[in-house]
């Protein structure tokens, strides 16, 4: 019997129960749609990590007093003021990798201007801050080298701080705010760049010269972190050995010492929170694709009962003529059947299910083509997988007692 | 005349448990062209048995069994399916016709399983064989929707659309009433009349009047085979029935 006719005749037994076809698909639908809506919801959480990650700098190095405390908790006071200005200024001089660097130094307060005031950070930084973090400004000017060496009470504010201080629109640029006791004149404002995917509001600060902040603000003469990039992520890892080289270098460390000072690439950081939405996906997948399986076991059990309830059928095809083979087919194609009707509704439910956590929840997704596809192609095999015994107990039927069945 | 069917001492033993039961204790008969032979005895004589034998369903466990000069002993289970295929037409007492499916497809489906025959051929024997049951006009009823001469007389369009060499019926009217049972046994006697090989197998003495001859079996042995020479006609038996109150 060729193809089209088998298919007729699983169409036809699929619609002469439909409800029963409908509920047995249920499995199936359940477990593609969830596949894919994990998958999507996974991959675009991966891919809006990755894209922040590159918007933010993927060659960024960030330099931390302090032993790597990923070991456990250091308590060596000392250790946490190893930074000095002049690590930063061998950095810049000696290496070859590091394009751009910037001491780091923060303080968290209040931010004030007239009646409005907001808990804010201030950074303390260079001008090349903004390039390794990539910020613009919009509305104003940086401060100066002049401004950095003079320590002036001068700063850029990010469009969070400035939506709270005025909200009244008025151009922020030229007003004097007050950081804790410290005024401080707007000469720029930042471009807005939203929140990450730690929804962290990276509007939420302001940035002025290092110097003012250390003096100003910290009275500190260290520096809390060294960030810089390296000339691309390609070089990342070179930069870190120079700077390693450098730091151990300036802080006389002995051969058997351990650093005091850890650096992190953002490429690291990168992978790692790559590897965890990995981890997740794969996990997510997982427990979409057990559904998978009991969907599967579905068919296979209602395939046993549309081979039971037919046996009289399958004694009179098999007396006209139907071979084995000819009856394997028609039960398999009966439940590649159920699982690819199954499988499409599945898919367009799972990509409509995700555009709508998309468009309710604001999640990032991403529907991969594979994965639809590697989800429609493990949805035939099941069909094949779970309806081969069924339709293997329908084939070995024997005419005589088959059609004698009742 | 032209052998079709050709058995020689068939024997068919059943294991049960540790029991053999002898089924056909060796039969010997043949079966010419254009023949209507009933094959009649008790219940538990072998007819079905001996059916199942002639329709290349069961193999004998000894004995010959040459179908239009082929011999079947010797195939196996497909070679056997394409041998029912082609030269058997079977008509079950139960009709066996397959539910919510109309007459025209039930009679299509023998020459869905031979990959020669195309559909619009398909169709075209498919009609022929319900217009020569006498349902021409019924092409488009589905199974349930008819009554059992009806859906006998599909099957036996079924039993006819590959043209086989031997039409096979098991009780073929062992569910149906007196005048159902003589209007199908007006088309046997048609199919007859047209040169079909007809092999009946029922249990009523009645039904082997309208045949051409009469084997008996007993035991799984040929007790009986008789020519029979006067043949009545099932039209003039029917044609004396009391007529049906609508
Ligand atoms: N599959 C089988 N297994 C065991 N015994 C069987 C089987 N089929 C038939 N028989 C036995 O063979 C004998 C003939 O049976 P059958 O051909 O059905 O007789 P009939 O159709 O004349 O009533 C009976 O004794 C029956 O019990
Ligand atoms: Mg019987």
């Amino acid at each position: 019997m060729n193809i089209t006719n088998l298919f007729k005749i699983a169409v036809k037994a699929l619609g002469n129960n439909k409800l029963r076809g409908f509920l047995t698909m249920l499995g199936i639908i359940i477990g593609v749609a969830s596949v894919i809506t994990m998958l999507a919801i996974g991959q675009g959480s991966k891919r809006s990590i990755q894209a922040e990650i590159s918007e933010m700098g993927s060659n960024m190095i960030m330099i931390h007093p302090g032993g790597d405390m990923r070991g456990g908790v250091r308590l060596d006071a000392d250790d946490m003021e190893s930074l000095k200005l002049k690590d930063l200024e061998d950095i810049r001089e000696k290496t070859r990798y590091v394009t751009c660097i910037s001491p780091a130094v923060n303080s968290a307060g209040q931010a004030v201007y007239g009646a409005n005031n907001t808990p804010t950070t201030v950074y303390g930084v260079n001008l090349d801050y903004l390039e390794i973090r990539r910020y613009r400004v919009s509305d104003g000017d940086t401060f100066s080298e002049q401004d950095i060496r003079t320590a002036a009470k001068v700063c850029l504010a990010g469009q969070t701080v400035v939506d709270e201080l005025f909200p009244n629109g008025e151009n922020p640029v030229g007003r004097v705010i007050r950081f804790g006791t410290i005024p401080f004149r707007i000469v720029g404002v930042l471009e807005s760049k939203g929140y990450n995917s730690m929804g962290m509001d990276q509007d939420d600060l302001i940035i002025a010269p290092y110097t003012t902040v250390q003096k100003r603000i910290l009275a500190i003469t260290h520096l809390q972190e060294i960030v810089c990039s390296a000339l691309s992520e390609a070089y990342t890892d070179q930069a870190i050995d120079e700077i390693t080289e450098i730091l151990r270098e300036n802080h006389r460390l002995k051969e058997t010492d351990d650093d005091d000072f850890s650096i992190r690439s953002q490429q690291e950081l990168s992978s790692m929170l790559t590897s965890t939405t990995d981890m997740m996906t794969v996990l997510l997948a997982a427990v979409a694709g057990i559904s998978l399986l009991v969907g599967g076991i579905g068919i296979m059990n209602i395939m046993y009962v549309s081979v039971t309830e037919r046996t009289r059928e399958i004694g009179l095809r098999m007396s006209i003529g139907a071979k084995g083979r000819d009856i394997l087919a028609q039960f398999l194609i009966e439940s590649i059947l159920i699982s690819v009707t199954g499988g499409l509704i599945g898919v367009l439910i799972g990509i409509g299910a995700a555009v709508v956590v998309n468009i309710v929840a604001a999640f990032p997704i991403y529907i991969q083509p594979w994965s639809v596809f590697l989800s429609f192609a493990v949805c035939t095999l099941t069909g094949v997988f779970f309806g081969w015994y069924p339709a293997q107990k329908a084939a070995m039927l024997d005419p005589i007692e088959a059609i004698r069945y009742e | 005349m032209k052998e079709v069917i050709r058995l020689e001492s068939i024997r068919r033993d059943f294991q049960v448990g540790t029991e053999t039961v002898h089924a056909l204790r060796g039969i010997t008969f043949t079966i010419c062209e254009g023949e209507f032979v009933t094959i009649m005895g008790s219940s538990g004589s072998g007819k079905s048995t001996l059916l199942n034998t002639l329709g290349c369903l069961d193999t004998p466990t000894s004995g010959e069994y040459y179908l239009d000069g082929v011999s079947v002993r010797t195939m196996d289970k497909n070679q056997r399916a394409a041998l029912r295929n082609r030269k058997i037409g079977f008509v079950f007492q139960n009709y066996n016709l397959l539910p919510k499916t109309t007459a025209i497809e039930n009679v299509e489906l023998p020459l869905m399983y031979n990959p020669s025959c195309t559909s619009g051929e398909r169709h075209e024997r498919a009609v022929a064989a319900l217009r020569a049951v006498g349902l021409g006009d019924r092409l488009l009823h589905k199974s349930n929707q008819m009554s059992g001469g009806q859906m006998q007389r599909v099957a036996i369009a079924r039993a006819l659309v590959n043209d086989p060499a031997v039409i096979l019926a098991d009780e073929a009217t062992g569910n149906l009433d007196t005048r159902t049972s003589l209007e199908v046994l007006v088309l046997f006697q048609q199919l007859h009349a047209a040169g079909r090989t007809i092999i009946f197998v029922t249990h009523n003495p009645e039904i082997a009047q309208y045949s051409s001859r009469n084997i008996t079996l007993r035991d799984g042995r040929v007790t009986g085979d008789l020519r029979n020479e006067r043949i009545l006609d099932a039209a003039e038996a029917l044609a004396q029935l009391p007529k049906q109150e609508d």
